[in-house]
Protein backbone atom coordinates (compact mmCIF):
# COMPACT_ATOMS: atom_id res chain seq x y z
CA UNK A 1 0.00 0.00 0.00
CA UNK A 2 2.71 2.38 -1.06
CA UNK A 3 -0.38 4.93 -2.63
CA UNK A 4 -0.47 6.16 0.86
CA UNK A 5 3.29 7.09 1.64
CA UNK A 6 4.69 10.02 0.82
CA UNK A 7 7.36 8.15 -1.72
CA UNK A 8 4.40 7.01 -3.59
CA UNK A 9 2.77 10.27 -4.06
CA UNK A 10 5.73 11.14 -5.13
CA UNK A 11 6.61 8.67 -7.51
CA UNK A 12 3.18 8.96 -8.84
CA UNK A 13 3.50 12.44 -9.73
CA UNK A 14 6.39 11.59 -11.35
CA UNK A 15 4.81 10.22 -13.82
CA UNK A 16 3.41 13.56 -15.28
CA UNK A 17 6.20 15.50 -14.05
CA UNK A 18 8.55 12.85 -16.36
CA UNK A 19 6.89 14.15 -19.40
CA UNK A 20 7.90 17.19 -18.96
CA UNK A 21 11.10 16.99 -19.11
CA UNK A 22 10.81 14.20 -21.55
CA UNK A 23 8.69 16.73 -23.97
CA UNK A 24 10.70 19.61 -24.70
CA UNK A 25 13.78 16.90 -25.99
CA UNK A 26 11.19 15.05 -27.70
CA UNK A 27 9.92 17.78 -29.79
CA UNK A 28 13.33 19.21 -30.50
CA UNK A 29 14.56 15.38 -32.18
CA UNK A 30 10.90 15.41 -33.76
CA UNK A 31 11.14 18.96 -35.49
CA UNK A 32 14.89 18.88 -36.51
CA UNK A 33 15.51 15.25 -36.66
CA UNK A 34 11.84 12.85 -37.71
CA UNK A 35 10.55 15.85 -39.82
CA UNK A 36 13.75 16.60 -42.06
CA UNK A 37 14.06 12.81 -42.92
CA UNK A 38 10.39 12.46 -43.91
CA UNK A 39 11.04 15.93 -45.98
CA UNK A 40 13.77 14.25 -47.72
CA UNK A 41 10.73 11.29 -48.31
CA UNK A 42 8.85 13.21 -49.91
CA UNK A 43 11.17 15.58 -51.59
CA UNK A 44 12.31 12.45 -53.44
CA UNK A 45 9.04 11.77 -55.13
CA UNK A 46 8.94 15.28 -56.92
CA UNK A 47 10.31 17.12 -59.67
CA UNK A 48 12.93 19.38 -60.36
CA UNK A 49 12.36 23.00 -61.65
CA UNK A 50 13.76 24.68 -64.79
CA UNK A 51 15.98 26.83 -62.02
CA UNK A 52 16.70 24.23 -59.62
CA UNK A 53 13.55 24.79 -57.61
CA UNK A 54 11.25 21.67 -56.23
CA UNK A 55 7.81 20.82 -58.96
CA UNK A 56 5.56 19.51 -56.51
CA UNK A 57 3.92 16.30 -58.34
CA UNK A 58 4.24 12.55 -57.67
CA UNK A 59 6.32 10.47 -59.50
CA UNK A 60 9.32 7.29 -59.49
CA UNK A 61 11.46 9.25 -62.24
CA UNK A 62 14.03 10.24 -59.51
CA UNK A 63 14.35 6.11 -58.53
CA UNK A 64 14.46 5.30 -62.31
CA UNK A 65 17.32 7.64 -62.64
CA UNK A 66 19.53 6.07 -60.16
CA UNK A 67 19.36 2.81 -62.64
CA UNK A 68 21.81 4.61 -64.80
CA UNK A 69 24.96 3.31 -64.98
CA UNK A 70 26.78 6.69 -63.47
CA UNK A 71 25.07 6.32 -60.37
CA UNK A 72 24.52 2.56 -60.18
CA UNK A 73 28.60 2.34 -60.62
CA UNK A 74 28.89 4.92 -57.59
CA UNK A 75 26.40 3.23 -55.67
CA UNK A 76 28.31 -0.25 -56.31
CA UNK A 77 31.77 1.45 -55.68
CA UNK A 78 30.77 2.55 -52.27
CA UNK A 79 29.58 -0.79 -51.37
CA UNK A 80 32.97 -2.30 -52.41
CA UNK A 81 34.57 0.43 -50.52
CA UNK A 82 32.79 -0.14 -47.21
CA UNK A 83 32.78 -3.76 -47.41
CA UNK A 84 36.89 -3.66 -48.36
CA UNK A 85 37.37 -1.51 -45.35
CA UNK A 86 35.24 -3.48 -42.96
CA UNK A 87 37.15 -7.02 -43.93
CA UNK A 88 40.53 -4.36 -43.00
CA UNK A 89 39.39 -3.54 -40.08
CA UNK A 90 38.19 -6.76 -38.82
CA UNK A 91 41.58 -8.43 -39.91
CA UNK A 92 43.34 -5.46 -37.87
CA UNK A 93 40.92 -4.96 -35.21
CA UNK A 94 40.42 -8.59 -34.18
CA UNK A 95 44.06 -9.38 -33.06
CA UNK A 96 44.10 -6.44 -31.04
CA UNK A 97 40.71 -6.81 -29.77
CA UNK A 98 41.89 -10.23 -28.64
CA UNK A 99 44.97 -8.98 -26.96
CA UNK A 100 43.26 -6.56 -24.74
CA UNK A 101 40.36 -9.13 -23.94
CA UNK A 102 43.41 -11.07 -22.51
CA UNK A 103 45.53 -9.45 -20.81
CA UNK A 104 45.40 -8.17 -17.55
CA UNK A 105 42.25 -6.53 -16.04
CA UNK A 106 43.99 -3.41 -15.04
CA UNK A 107 45.73 -2.62 -18.09
CA UNK A 108 42.68 -3.12 -20.61
CA UNK A 109 40.80 0.43 -19.23
CA UNK A 110 44.06 2.16 -20.81
CA UNK A 111 44.32 -0.16 -23.98
CA UNK A 112 40.31 0.57 -24.63
CA UNK A 113 41.51 4.44 -23.86
CA UNK A 114 44.51 4.42 -26.03
CA UNK A 115 42.44 2.81 -28.74
CA UNK A 116 39.32 5.32 -28.32
CA UNK A 117 41.56 8.65 -28.26
CA UNK A 118 42.03 9.29 -32.00
CA UNK A 119 38.32 8.23 -32.39
CA UNK A 120 37.70 11.86 -30.49
CA UNK A 121 40.23 14.11 -32.33
CA UNK A 122 39.20 15.87 -35.26
CA UNK A 123 38.11 13.74 -38.38
CA UNK A 124 38.93 15.99 -40.82
CA UNK A 125 42.47 16.82 -39.60
CA UNK A 126 43.09 12.92 -39.03
CA UNK A 127 42.29 12.83 -42.53
CA UNK A 128 44.05 15.56 -43.50
CA UNK A 129 47.30 14.06 -41.75
CA UNK A 130 47.23 10.87 -44.60
CA UNK A 131 47.29 13.83 -47.48
CA UNK A 132 50.48 14.57 -45.84
CA UNK A 133 51.86 11.38 -45.60
CA UNK A 134 50.47 10.00 -49.12
CA UNK A 135 50.97 13.13 -51.84
CA UNK A 136 53.12 12.93 -53.86
CA UNK A 137 56.10 15.37 -52.59
CA UNK A 138 54.06 13.75 -48.90
CA UNK A 139 56.22 12.15 -46.15
CA UNK A 140 55.95 8.87 -47.64
CA UNK A 141 57.55 9.48 -50.45
CA UNK A 142 60.22 11.46 -49.40
CA UNK A 143 61.31 9.08 -47.32
CA UNK A 144 60.93 6.06 -49.89
CA UNK A 145 63.56 8.41 -52.05
CA UNK A 146 66.08 9.09 -49.56
CA UNK A 147 66.33 5.36 -48.38
CA UNK A 148 66.79 4.81 -52.71
CA UNK A 149 64.08 2.54 -52.73
CA UNK A 150 61.92 4.00 -55.48
CA UNK A 151 63.34 6.08 -58.12
CA UNK A 152 59.99 8.88 -59.15
CA UNK A 153 57.62 9.62 -56.22
CA UNK A 154 54.76 7.15 -56.04
CA UNK A 155 51.12 8.56 -56.68
CA UNK A 156 49.31 7.31 -53.62
CA UNK A 157 46.61 9.79 -53.03
CA UNK A 158 43.64 10.64 -54.63
CA UNK A 159 43.12 7.07 -55.25
CA UNK A 160 40.59 4.55 -53.79
CA UNK A 161 43.20 2.96 -51.45
CA UNK A 162 44.01 5.93 -50.26
CA UNK A 163 39.95 5.77 -49.50
CA UNK A 164 40.28 2.46 -47.98
CA UNK A 165 43.12 3.62 -45.46
CA UNK A 166 41.37 6.75 -44.55
CA UNK A 167 38.17 4.85 -44.03
CA UNK A 168 40.12 2.22 -42.14
CA UNK A 169 42.35 4.65 -40.13
CA UNK A 170 38.63 6.65 -39.34
CA UNK A 171 36.61 3.81 -38.19
CA UNK A 172 39.07 0.94 -36.56
CA UNK A 173 37.88 1.91 -33.10
CA UNK A 174 34.27 1.15 -33.94
CA UNK A 175 35.31 -2.21 -34.35
CA UNK A 176 38.06 -3.09 -32.09
CA UNK A 177 35.01 -2.10 -29.37
CA UNK A 178 32.32 -4.25 -30.02
CA UNK A 179 35.04 -7.49 -30.59
CA UNK A 180 36.74 -6.69 -27.09
CA UNK A 181 33.09 -6.82 -25.32
CA UNK A 182 32.25 -10.21 -27.38
CA UNK A 183 35.84 -11.53 -26.69
CA UNK A 184 36.18 -10.81 -23.01
CA UNK A 185 33.14 -13.20 -22.66
CA UNK A 186 34.77 -15.96 -24.25
CA UNK A 187 34.70 -18.66 -21.10
CA UNK A 188 38.53 -19.45 -21.06
CA UNK A 189 37.83 -22.79 -19.78
CA UNK A 190 36.76 -24.12 -23.23
CA UNK A 191 39.59 -22.50 -24.89
CA UNK A 192 41.59 -24.33 -22.66
CA UNK A 193 39.73 -28.00 -22.59
CA UNK A 194 39.94 -27.19 -26.83
CA UNK A 195 44.06 -27.07 -25.91
CA UNK A 196 43.81 -30.41 -24.08
CA UNK A 197 42.00 -32.03 -26.19
CA UNK A 198 44.90 -31.17 -28.80
CA UNK A 199 43.07 -28.78 -30.86
CA UNK A 200 45.33 -27.05 -33.49
CA UNK A 201 45.36 -23.32 -33.05
CA UNK A 202 43.16 -22.56 -36.54
CA UNK A 203 40.55 -25.49 -34.95
CA UNK A 204 40.19 -23.31 -31.52
CA UNK A 205 40.04 -19.97 -33.90
CA UNK A 206 37.44 -21.21 -36.18
CA UNK A 207 35.11 -23.40 -33.69
CA UNK A 208 35.77 -22.18 -30.23
CA UNK A 209 36.53 -18.53 -30.68
CA UNK A 210 34.97 -16.99 -33.74
CA UNK A 211 31.54 -18.60 -32.96
CA UNK A 212 31.13 -17.31 -29.29
CA UNK A 213 32.71 -13.79 -30.49
CA UNK A 214 29.60 -13.84 -33.45
CA UNK A 215 27.67 -11.07 -32.03
CA UNK A 216 30.41 -9.03 -31.14
CA UNK A 217 31.59 -9.34 -35.25
CA UNK A 218 28.42 -8.76 -36.41
CA UNK A 219 28.10 -5.56 -34.30
CA UNK A 220 31.66 -4.39 -35.53
CA UNK A 221 31.45 -5.11 -39.44
CA UNK A 222 28.02 -3.17 -39.06
CA UNK A 223 29.51 0.12 -36.93
CA UNK A 224 32.10 0.24 -39.35
CA UNK A 225 29.88 -0.36 -42.44
CA UNK A 226 27.41 1.90 -42.08
CA UNK A 227 29.29 5.33 -41.58
CA UNK A 228 31.78 3.99 -44.49
CA UNK A 229 28.84 3.56 -46.84
CA UNK A 230 27.88 7.09 -46.04
CA UNK A 231 31.37 8.35 -45.56
CA UNK A 232 31.58 12.06 -47.58
CA UNK A 233 34.96 13.35 -45.98
CA UNK A 234 37.39 10.75 -46.76
CA UNK A 235 36.38 10.31 -50.37
CA UNK A 236 36.36 14.22 -50.69
CA UNK A 237 39.61 14.81 -49.82
CA UNK A 238 41.93 11.49 -50.60
CA UNK A 239 39.67 10.46 -53.51
CA UNK A 240 40.62 10.64 -56.71
CA UNK A 241 38.13 11.82 -59.78
CA UNK A 242 36.80 8.19 -60.00
CA UNK A 243 36.50 6.94 -55.99
CA UNK A 244 33.09 9.29 -55.39
CA UNK A 245 30.98 7.57 -52.88
CA UNK A 246 27.30 8.03 -52.14
CA UNK A 247 27.96 10.85 -49.43
CA UNK A 248 29.93 12.73 -52.25
CA UNK A 249 26.66 12.06 -55.02
CA UNK A 250 24.37 13.59 -51.97
CA UNK A 251 26.82 16.82 -51.62
CA UNK A 252 26.73 17.14 -55.39
CA UNK A 253 23.08 16.81 -56.46
CA UNK A 254 22.29 19.28 -53.20
CA UNK A 255 24.94 22.16 -53.55
CA UNK A 256 26.37 21.56 -56.74
CA UNK A 257 24.02 20.56 -59.35
CA UNK A 258 21.28 21.55 -57.35
CA UNK A 259 18.98 18.48 -58.21
CA UNK A 260 17.43 18.22 -54.62
CA UNK A 261 14.68 15.65 -55.96
CA UNK A 262 17.64 13.44 -56.89
CA UNK A 263 19.64 14.06 -54.10
CA UNK A 264 16.91 13.18 -51.90
CA UNK A 265 16.27 10.01 -54.20
CA UNK A 266 19.57 8.58 -53.44
CA UNK A 267 19.85 10.03 -49.25
CA UNK A 268 16.30 7.27 -49.11
CA UNK A 269 18.14 5.01 -50.72
CA UNK A 270 21.32 5.14 -48.35
CA UNK A 271 18.87 5.42 -45.41
CA UNK A 272 16.87 2.32 -46.77
CA UNK A 273 19.99 0.46 -46.75
CA UNK A 274 21.22 1.59 -43.29
CA UNK A 275 17.62 0.86 -41.15
CA UNK A 276 17.45 -2.29 -43.40
CA UNK A 277 20.89 -3.35 -42.32
CA UNK A 278 20.28 -2.37 -38.61
CA UNK A 279 16.41 -4.47 -38.55
CA UNK A 280 18.12 -7.23 -39.77
CA UNK A 281 20.87 -7.45 -37.18
CA UNK A 282 18.44 -6.49 -34.48
CA UNK A 283 16.70 -9.58 -35.69
CA UNK A 284 19.86 -11.79 -35.44
CA UNK A 285 20.88 -10.56 -32.11
CA UNK A 286 21.00 -7.52 -30.17
CA UNK A 287 24.88 -6.25 -30.91
CA UNK A 288 24.11 -3.01 -30.75
CA UNK A 289 22.65 -2.24 -27.60
CA UNK A 290 26.24 -3.32 -26.24
CA UNK A 291 27.67 -0.79 -28.27
CA UNK A 292 25.36 2.07 -26.10
CA UNK A 293 26.84 0.74 -23.30
CA UNK A 294 30.54 0.68 -24.36
CA UNK A 295 29.88 4.74 -25.48
CA UNK B 1 47.13 -19.45 -26.42
CA UNK B 2 50.70 -18.83 -24.58
CA UNK B 3 52.27 -19.06 -28.01
CA UNK B 4 50.49 -16.50 -29.82
CA UNK B 5 51.06 -14.22 -27.23
CA UNK B 6 54.31 -12.51 -28.62
CA UNK B 7 52.77 -12.68 -31.81
CA UNK B 8 49.40 -10.48 -30.54
CA UNK B 9 51.17 -7.84 -29.03
CA UNK B 10 53.91 -7.05 -31.95
CA UNK B 11 50.13 -6.86 -34.00
CA UNK B 12 48.19 -4.95 -31.42
CA UNK B 13 51.33 -2.17 -31.11
CA UNK B 14 50.95 -1.61 -34.99
CA UNK B 15 47.72 -1.39 -34.70
CA UNK B 16 48.31 1.62 -32.22
CA UNK B 17 51.10 2.61 -34.16
CA UNK B 18 48.67 3.29 -37.24
CA UNK B 19 46.54 5.26 -35.13
CA UNK B 20 49.15 7.50 -33.45
CA UNK B 21 51.84 7.63 -35.91
CA UNK B 22 49.68 10.10 -38.95
CA UNK B 23 48.84 12.36 -35.99
CA UNK B 24 52.08 12.10 -34.82
CA UNK B 25 53.46 13.16 -37.81
CA UNK B 26 51.15 16.01 -37.75
CA UNK B 27 52.30 17.37 -34.66
CA UNK B 28 55.85 17.22 -35.38
CA UNK B 29 55.77 18.93 -38.74
CA UNK B 30 53.95 21.66 -37.59
CA UNK B 31 57.03 23.04 -35.87
CA UNK B 32 59.34 22.30 -38.56
CA UNK B 33 61.10 25.33 -40.45
CA UNK B 34 60.85 24.25 -43.86
CA UNK B 35 57.88 25.43 -46.11
CA UNK B 36 58.58 22.45 -48.11
CA UNK B 37 56.76 20.63 -44.98
CA UNK B 38 57.90 16.76 -46.12
CA UNK B 39 61.78 17.49 -45.23
CA UNK B 40 62.76 18.49 -41.70
CA UNK B 41 64.92 21.93 -41.73
CA UNK B 42 64.92 22.29 -37.48
CA UNK B 43 62.56 23.06 -34.78
CA UNK B 44 60.44 27.13 -35.46
CA UNK B 45 56.87 28.03 -34.16
CA UNK B 46 56.80 30.61 -37.11
CA UNK B 47 53.46 28.82 -38.45
CA UNK B 48 51.68 29.34 -35.17
CA UNK B 49 52.83 32.78 -35.09
CA UNK B 50 51.40 32.93 -38.83
CA UNK B 51 47.90 31.65 -37.36
CA UNK B 52 47.95 34.20 -34.23
CA UNK B 53 48.44 36.95 -37.26
CA UNK B 54 45.40 35.50 -39.87
CA UNK B 55 42.18 37.62 -39.07
CA UNK B 56 39.96 35.53 -40.76
CA UNK B 57 40.88 32.60 -38.61
CA UNK B 58 40.61 33.91 -35.07
CA UNK B 59 37.15 35.64 -36.70
CA UNK B 60 36.47 31.38 -37.45
CA UNK B 61 37.59 30.50 -33.94
CA UNK B 62 35.55 33.25 -32.23
CA UNK B 63 32.69 31.10 -34.08
CA UNK B 64 33.51 28.27 -33.28
CA UNK B 65 33.46 29.06 -29.38
CA UNK B 66 30.44 30.89 -30.17
CA UNK B 67 28.45 27.93 -31.58
CA UNK B 68 29.91 25.46 -29.09
CA UNK B 69 28.87 27.06 -26.15
CA UNK B 70 25.19 28.05 -27.20
CA UNK B 71 24.90 24.27 -28.63
CA UNK B 72 26.07 22.73 -25.90
CA UNK B 73 24.00 24.65 -23.19
CA UNK B 74 20.65 23.52 -25.54
CA UNK B 75 22.08 20.07 -25.50
CA UNK B 76 22.43 19.78 -22.59
CA UNK B 77 19.04 21.33 -21.23
CA UNK B 78 17.14 18.76 -23.75
CA UNK B 79 19.79 16.19 -23.13
CA UNK B 80 19.54 15.87 -19.59
CA UNK B 81 15.40 16.16 -19.45
CA UNK B 82 15.54 13.23 -21.71
CA UNK B 83 17.63 11.31 -19.34
CA UNK B 84 15.79 11.95 -16.39
CA UNK B 85 12.71 11.42 -17.45
CA UNK B 86 12.99 8.41 -19.11
CA UNK B 87 13.38 7.26 -15.58
CA UNK B 88 10.36 7.56 -15.01
CA UNK B 89 8.31 5.62 -17.56
CA UNK B 90 7.84 1.92 -17.80
CA UNK B 91 10.90 0.27 -19.23
CA UNK B 92 8.76 -1.03 -22.30
CA UNK B 93 8.19 2.78 -23.57
CA UNK B 94 11.82 3.60 -22.16
CA UNK B 95 13.16 0.99 -24.21
CA UNK B 96 11.29 2.15 -27.85
CA UNK B 97 11.99 6.06 -26.60
CA UNK B 98 15.33 5.54 -26.52
CA UNK B 99 15.83 3.16 -29.46
CA UNK B 100 14.12 6.25 -31.91
CA UNK B 101 16.08 9.14 -30.13
CA UNK B 102 18.96 7.55 -29.35
CA UNK B 103 19.92 4.42 -31.73
CA UNK B 104 18.96 6.33 -35.23
CA UNK B 105 20.56 9.79 -35.21
CA UNK B 106 23.62 7.64 -34.29
CA UNK B 107 23.42 5.14 -36.87
CA UNK B 108 22.16 8.05 -39.71
CA UNK B 109 25.27 8.80 -41.78
CA UNK B 110 26.33 12.53 -41.22
CA UNK B 111 25.70 13.60 -44.77
CA UNK B 112 21.88 12.86 -44.06
CA UNK B 113 21.45 14.57 -41.03
CA UNK B 114 23.29 18.08 -42.98
CA UNK B 115 21.36 17.02 -46.04
CA UNK B 116 18.16 16.85 -44.29
CA UNK B 117 18.49 19.71 -42.05
CA UNK B 118 19.47 22.01 -45.15
CA UNK B 119 15.84 20.96 -46.45
CA UNK B 120 14.17 21.93 -44.18
CA UNK B 121 15.56 25.21 -43.51
CA UNK B 122 15.17 26.20 -47.17
CA UNK B 123 11.77 25.10 -47.01
CA UNK B 124 10.70 26.67 -43.91
CA UNK B 125 12.57 29.59 -45.33
CA UNK B 126 15.21 30.43 -42.28
CA UNK B 127 18.11 32.07 -43.48
CA UNK B 128 21.31 29.85 -43.26
CA UNK B 129 23.81 31.48 -40.69
CA UNK B 130 25.32 30.64 -37.14
CA UNK B 131 22.03 29.95 -35.74
CA UNK B 132 21.00 27.07 -38.03
CA UNK B 133 24.78 25.82 -37.27
CA UNK B 134 23.74 25.91 -33.78
CA UNK B 135 20.51 24.39 -34.16
CA UNK B 136 22.18 21.63 -36.18
CA UNK B 137 24.60 20.85 -33.80
CA UNK B 138 22.58 20.70 -30.35
CA UNK B 139 20.88 17.96 -32.78
CA UNK B 140 23.09 15.53 -32.67
CA UNK B 141 24.52 16.29 -29.18
CA UNK B 142 21.43 15.56 -27.52
CA UNK B 143 22.03 11.62 -28.03
CA UNK B 144 25.42 12.26 -26.77
CA UNK B 145 24.42 14.00 -23.47
CA UNK B 146 21.44 11.78 -23.12
CA UNK B 147 23.80 8.37 -23.19
CA UNK B 148 26.64 9.86 -20.89
CA UNK B 149 23.75 10.92 -18.39
CA UNK B 150 21.83 7.60 -18.16
CA UNK B 151 25.20 5.70 -17.86
CA UNK B 152 25.66 7.58 -14.43
CA UNK B 153 22.00 7.57 -13.75
CA UNK B 154 21.89 3.70 -13.84
CA UNK B 155 24.42 3.56 -11.45
CA UNK B 156 22.79 5.87 -9.00
CA UNK B 157 21.34 4.18 -5.65
CA UNK B 158 17.32 4.56 -6.29
CA UNK B 159 17.51 4.26 -2.25
CA UNK B 160 18.97 7.70 -2.21
CA UNK B 161 15.92 9.70 -4.37
CA UNK B 162 12.82 7.04 -2.06
CA UNK B 163 14.63 8.17 0.76
CA UNK B 164 14.10 12.08 -0.27
CA UNK B 165 10.35 11.58 -0.59
CA UNK B 166 9.91 9.89 2.86
CA UNK B 167 11.24 12.70 3.77
CA UNK B 168 8.82 14.36 2.55
CA UNK B 169 10.50 15.77 -0.92
CA UNK B 170 7.85 16.64 -4.25
CA UNK B 171 9.29 15.11 -7.39
CA UNK B 172 10.87 18.46 -8.45
CA UNK B 173 12.63 18.54 -4.96
CA UNK B 174 14.21 15.19 -5.05
CA UNK B 175 15.59 15.82 -8.78
CA UNK B 176 16.69 19.45 -7.54
CA UNK B 177 18.68 18.68 -4.57
CA UNK B 178 19.49 15.34 -4.51
CA UNK B 179 19.47 13.79 -8.43
CA UNK B 180 21.39 16.76 -9.97
CA UNK B 181 23.79 17.09 -7.60
CA UNK B 182 24.97 13.42 -7.76
CA UNK B 183 24.66 14.10 -11.72
CA UNK B 184 26.77 16.93 -11.52
CA UNK B 185 30.07 15.22 -12.75
CA UNK B 186 28.31 13.45 -15.52
CA UNK B 187 26.41 16.30 -17.02
CA UNK B 188 30.29 17.96 -16.59
CA UNK B 189 31.53 15.70 -18.90
CA UNK B 190 28.72 14.78 -21.32
CA UNK B 191 29.04 18.76 -21.52
CA UNK B 192 32.80 18.97 -22.38
CA UNK B 193 32.33 16.04 -24.88
CA UNK B 194 29.17 17.69 -26.83
CA UNK B 195 31.56 21.25 -26.57
CA UNK B 196 34.57 19.40 -27.95
CA UNK B 197 32.29 17.16 -30.77
CA UNK B 198 30.42 20.82 -32.02
CA UNK B 199 34.19 22.61 -32.40
CA UNK B 200 35.43 19.45 -34.30
CA UNK B 201 31.90 18.58 -36.26
CA UNK B 202 32.42 19.53 -40.53
CA UNK B 203 29.81 18.02 -42.40
CA UNK B 204 26.34 19.54 -40.47
CA UNK B 205 28.17 22.61 -40.11
CA UNK B 206 28.87 22.33 -43.84
CA UNK B 207 25.18 21.71 -45.49
CA UNK B 208 23.74 24.20 -42.41
CA UNK B 209 26.04 27.30 -42.38
CA UNK B 210 25.31 30.49 -44.68
CA UNK B 211 27.28 32.99 -46.18
CA UNK B 212 30.26 34.57 -43.66
CA UNK B 213 29.12 31.73 -41.05
CA UNK B 214 32.74 29.96 -41.29
CA UNK B 215 33.90 27.99 -38.16
CA UNK B 216 37.53 26.72 -37.84
CA UNK B 217 36.42 22.97 -39.72
CA UNK B 218 34.93 24.97 -42.50
CA UNK B 219 38.41 27.31 -42.74
CA UNK B 220 40.60 23.90 -42.39
CA UNK B 221 38.45 22.53 -44.98
CA UNK B 222 38.87 25.72 -47.26
CA UNK B 223 42.55 26.05 -46.74
CA UNK B 224 43.15 22.56 -47.28
CA UNK B 225 41.28 22.90 -50.57
CA UNK B 226 43.04 26.00 -51.76
CA UNK B 227 46.62 23.59 -51.24
CA UNK B 228 48.96 22.29 -48.61
CA UNK B 229 50.91 24.76 -46.15
CA UNK B 230 52.86 24.47 -43.09
CA UNK B 231 50.12 26.58 -41.41
CA UNK B 232 47.29 24.24 -41.70
CA UNK B 233 49.89 21.32 -39.78
CA UNK B 234 50.08 23.99 -37.18
CA UNK B 235 46.38 24.49 -37.03
CA UNK B 236 45.34 20.88 -37.07
CA UNK B 237 48.22 20.34 -34.43
CA UNK B 238 46.25 22.81 -32.33
CA UNK B 239 42.80 21.08 -32.94
CA UNK B 240 44.38 17.86 -31.88
CA UNK B 241 45.81 18.86 -28.64
CA UNK B 242 42.20 21.03 -27.62
CA UNK B 243 39.99 17.96 -28.38
CA UNK B 244 42.34 15.34 -26.56
CA UNK B 245 42.76 17.64 -23.66
CA UNK B 246 38.89 18.29 -23.72
CA UNK B 247 37.84 14.39 -24.14
CA UNK B 248 40.69 13.71 -21.86
CA UNK B 249 39.06 15.64 -19.24
CA UNK B 250 35.53 14.77 -19.72
CA UNK B 251 36.18 11.06 -19.82
CA UNK B 252 38.03 11.60 -15.91
CA UNK B 253 34.84 13.87 -14.87
CA UNK B 254 32.27 10.81 -15.97
CA UNK B 255 34.79 7.85 -14.66
CA UNK B 256 34.26 10.05 -11.01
Amino acid sequence: MKVFSPAGRALSSGRAASWWLLGPGVLWMGLLFFLPLCLVVVISFAGRGTYGGIVWSFSLANYLDLLHPLYARILGQSILLAAGTTLLCLIMGFPLAYYIARTAPRRQGIWLLLVMIPFWTNFLVRTYAWMFILRTEGLLNTILLKLGLIATPVELLYSNTAVVIGLVYGYLPFMVLPLYVALERVDRTLVEAAWDLYATRWAVLWRIILPLARPGIMAGCLLVFIPSLGAFLTPDLLGGARSMMIGNLIQHEFLVARDWPLGAAISCLLMLFVVGMMGWSFRASSPLSQRKQEL
Amino acid sequence: MKQAGGWLWRVSLANLFFLYGPIAVLILFSFNASRLSATWQGWSLQWYRALWADQALLDAAGNSLWVATVSTVLALLLGVGLAVGLEGLPGRRQRQIEQALLLLPLVIPEVMMGVSLLLLFVLVQIPLSLTTVILGHALFNVPVVMIVVRARLRRLDPRLVEAAADLGASYWGALRHVTIPLLKPAILGAGLMAFTISLDDFIVTFFTAGPGATTLPLKVYSMIKSGMSPEINALSALFVMVSMGLIGFSLVLQRR
